[in-house]
């Protein structure tokens, strides 16, 4: 059985020069909720679109259960979506913009008030079929949006960043909700997100974007645990990257040697040669104080934040590189002084040498700053 | 807080609401008596003509008295054609016979005559009493109609212009329409009605396109294109109908070009012609219709056309369904202003039409600059601005209510 959706080395300009989409290839298989996760500018939305078939690829090809789509239009392809500001049609009520898509493929009416209704329902709308959608919340409209999406129980439904309207309470609930009817219906979900906690919690696999072209595909696990990339480290969940040269290789560890001479052991993200400057890469949860851990280096604290359910630390290290640690309350010891000297710990396997910055085979900007 | 400190605030809060309400009215006074002066005033003066009746009352003041207090049947006693001859035979010095006579021929035909002549003749003291002397002037002063006539115009306020304006009259019997080959005004209400719908129509056809196109266009190009839509608007109004003429006449543009190609062995007559009326109109009025579109059609983003693609509904569709109904605030704005400038539209149909073309406004010319009757000029501006009025009142329910809607 093909792939629900395929996209066979798809290139994307707009103006003829700059490729917003470059040489995309992507399987996706059937049921599956798959995210499109990148900074703003990555090419998510031209990539969605071009699913959709509001753009034409201008090289590649995008099938749907193994059938090209060059050919057919936007309203044949029995896709559902969901626009970032919902596009609900001002000018009709709840219940005629959920009709809207049965309505165009001549569903008889008798039939059209019962299927409008049990979407509603799924979506908790019901009894607000008769209003404007000026007259809904945000969150409404957004359910209004998910129901229009799904009341023509398409195979494949495409979310273009639905939530990026709402609140942070209201965004997680949604995305509860959202990941429920996945469930409950088991469509093909297509989600694009710039919102990295969101692209973890809800999908099953994400492709991270940068520059138009995809440079992680994996599991939320694979991505955080990981990452084949600094830019991937580096965007999804929080980080703290080491500068070094790599200085011995064995097998899949590395010996790593840090700007200020004392050498840590890595595991190597990638396949880099001996004498290649690379990126450490640690997640501030796998850091420790005082254990017993196959790295040790000596750090002054900066400062410490106490969060109720963990502590960070911020430390500074001889080289004048920052760090910081996650701890459990359980885990920090007392007392903590800012200025005191203390030895930080961590497992090579927590440790990853990833390219270092402008020697990546793609030029990956800065997430920080593009976030 | 105790009920005496409430007031004192509730005093306090509506001294210094009232001060700032002052100075907002201070901000727009100038307007409303700008308003007031150039609008309202001379709104109010055209009004008050359609129904006012003052020359019998001028000219003849103690016959209007008595000729209102006379109950209509057969003919009015000696006292009124006492009062009547003596004031008339003073009122053969001044302007005000003059207003009269013209005043009551408007009633019957042949009126003007019997009054100056019989105002010219008269010269007290009557040894055979007032009415002899006036019957042997004329004999109709013997009869009922005039009497009926003057009767009516007696009364300090006369529906007569207004019925006028409708092809109605007053006669014994009540109101009743005028004999058919004296209705004019009907017919060239209903001309008017009928061309303002066309160009309407005409301006909608051809301006819908233009706006989506214009809505469409990428912001330099909609900007070249929004300069030629208004150009017209720069162009003086003569120079454009001028501009229609040569293009229009026997040998015009149009006409060489058919007759050279060989497509119509005579001219057409394009000019002086209903067509002529309503190309130039649509031309001069369809910046209204474009103007008014376009913003609408800009305010309507383009996502609501792809989300109604992904959905299902093909082009016409989505077009139809989606795009058509949220236009609908625009076309009835333009289509409104359209109409209502063109029921008033003057110039136009007199210099590119025909005799069977004019509409409403040549009539109303016609009574001002041509015979200086007031009131009839007055009533039938009335009459256009009640049409406009009931459009105005019709268009602000169906868009108040929702009523026009297509999806
Ligand atoms: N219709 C368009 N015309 C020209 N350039 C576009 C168009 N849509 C997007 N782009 C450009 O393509 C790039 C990728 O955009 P987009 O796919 O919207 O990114 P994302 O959804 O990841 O934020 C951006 O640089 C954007 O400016
Ligand atoms: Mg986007």
């Amino acid at each position: 059985m093909p792939p629900h959706v395929e996209f066979i080395g798809v290139e994307k300009t707009y103006d003829g020069r700059t490729l917003v989409v470059r040489n995309l290839d992507l399987a996706i298989a059937r049921g599956e909720f798959l995210t499109l996760l990148g900074p703003s500018g990555s090419g998510k939305t031209t990539s969605l679109t071009m699913l959709a078939g509001f753009e034409t690829p201008t090289r590649g090809e995008i099938r749907l259960d193994g059938r090209s789509l060059l050919r057919a239009p936007p309203y044949r392809r029995n896709i559902g979506m969901v626009f970032q500001n919902y596009a609900l049609f001002p000018h009709m009520t709840v219940a005629e913009n959920v009709a809207f898509p049965l309505s165009v493929r001549r569903v008889t009416r008798g039939d059209i008030g019962p299927r409008v209704r049990r979407v509603l329902e799924m979506v908790r709308l019901e009894g607000l079929g008769e209003r404007h959608p000026a007259q809904l919340s945000g969150g409404q409209q957004q359910r209004v949006a998910l129901a229009r999406a799904l009341v023509f129980s398409p195979a494949l439904v495409l979310m273009d960043e639905p939530l990026g309207a709402l609140d942070k309470q209201l965004r997680e609930h949604m995305q509860f909700e959202i990941k429920a009817i996945h469930r409950q219906l088991g469509v093909t979900v297509v989600y694009v997100t710039h919102d990295q906690g969101e692209a973890l919690t809800m999908s099953d696999r994400i492709a991270v974007f940068s520059q138009g072209a995809i440079q992680q595909i994996g599991t939320p696990t694979e991505l955080y645990d990981a990452p084949a990339s600094a830019f991937v480290a580096q965007f999804i969940g929080e980080n703290n990257r080491l500068a070094g040269v790599i200085e011995a290789i064995d097998g899949p560890r590395c010996r790593v040697r840090l700007a200020d001479g004392s050498t840590v052991s890595a595991t190597r993200g990638l396949d880099l040669p001996r004498g290649a400057a690379c990126t450490l890469s640690i997640r501030p949860e796998r850091l420790h104080l005082g254990l017993a851990a196959e790295n040790r280096l000596a750090a002054r604290l900066a400062d410490v934040t106490f969060h109720g359910d963990h502590v960070r630390l911020r430390v500074v290290l001889a080289e004048a590189a920052e760090l910081v640690i996650k701890l459990g309350p359980r885990a920090a010891p007392h007392p903590l002084t800012p200025g005191q000297t203390v030895e930080l710990g961590f497992d090579s396997r927590d440790c990853r040498a990833l390219d270092a910055p402008g020697t990546a085979t793609i030029d990956s900007a800065d997430p920080a700053a593009l976030q | 807080m105790a009920a005496d400190e409430t007031a004192a605030l509730r005093r306090r809060l509506m001294r210094a609401e009232r001060r700032a309400r002052l100075r907002a009215f201070a901000l727009v006074a100038p307007l409303l008596a700008f308003l007031a002066f150039t609008f309202a005033v001379p709104l109010a003066s055209m009004l008050w003509r359609a129904v006012a009746d003052p020359e019998l009352g001028t000219a003849l003041p103690r016959t209007a008295a008595l000729l209102r207090a006379w109950n209509g049947s057969g003919l009015p006693d000696e006292a009124v054609f006492a009062a009547a001859a003596e004031e008339l035979a003073h009122a053969a010095q001044d302007k005000a016979a003059g207003l009269l006579a013209k005043r009551l021929n408007y009633e019957e035909p042949g009126y003007r005559t019997l009054i100056l002549k019989t105002a010219n003749r008269l010269s007290p003291p009557f040894a055979q009493g007032a009415r002899a002397a006036m019957e042997a002037i004329d004999p109709r002063w013997g009869e009922r109609p005039i009497w009926l006539a003057m009767r009516r115009a007696a009364a300090p306020l006369t529906g007569f212009y207004l019925l006028a304006a409708l092809d109605l009259q007053q006669g014994e019997g009540g109101v009743t329409a005028v004999p058919a080959e004296r209705a004019i005004f009907r017919i060239v209400l209903w001309r008017t009605l009928g061309i303002a719908a066309a160009t309407t129509a005409a301006c909608l056809a051809l301006g819908f396109p233009v706006a989506l196109l214009l809505a469409r266009a990428p912001p330099r190009r909609a900007g070249l294109l929004m300069l030629l839509v208004l150009l017209p608007f720069w162009t003086p109004l003569l120079v454009r109908i001028a501009a229609w003429i040569v293009l229009l006449q026997e040998h015009g543009v149009i006409n060489d070009t058919l007759t050279g190609l060989g497509l119509t062995r005579q001219p057409l007559p394009l000019l002086y012609s209903r067509s002529a009326v309503l190309i130039a109109m649509t031309h001069v009025l369809l910046p209204y219709m474009i103007l008014p579109l376009y913003s609408v059609m800009r305010s309507i983003p383009p996502v609501y056309l792809r989300a109604a693609a992904s959905l299902g509904a093909p082009p016409f569709a989505a077009f139809r369904r989606v795009f058509l109904p949220q236009c609908l605030p625009g076309i009835g704005a333009g289509s409104l202003l359209v109409f209502i400038l063109a029921i008033g539209y003057y110039i136009t149909p007199a210099l590119v039409g025909g005799a069977a073309d004019q509409m409403i406004s040549s009539q109303i010319a016609f009574y001002t600059i041509g015979t200086a009757n007031w009131g009839m000029a007055a009533a039938l501006s009335a009459v256009l601005l009640a049409a406009t009025l009931i459009l105005y009142a019709a268009y602000a329910r169906m868009a108040g209510t929702g009523g026009l809607r297509l999806g």
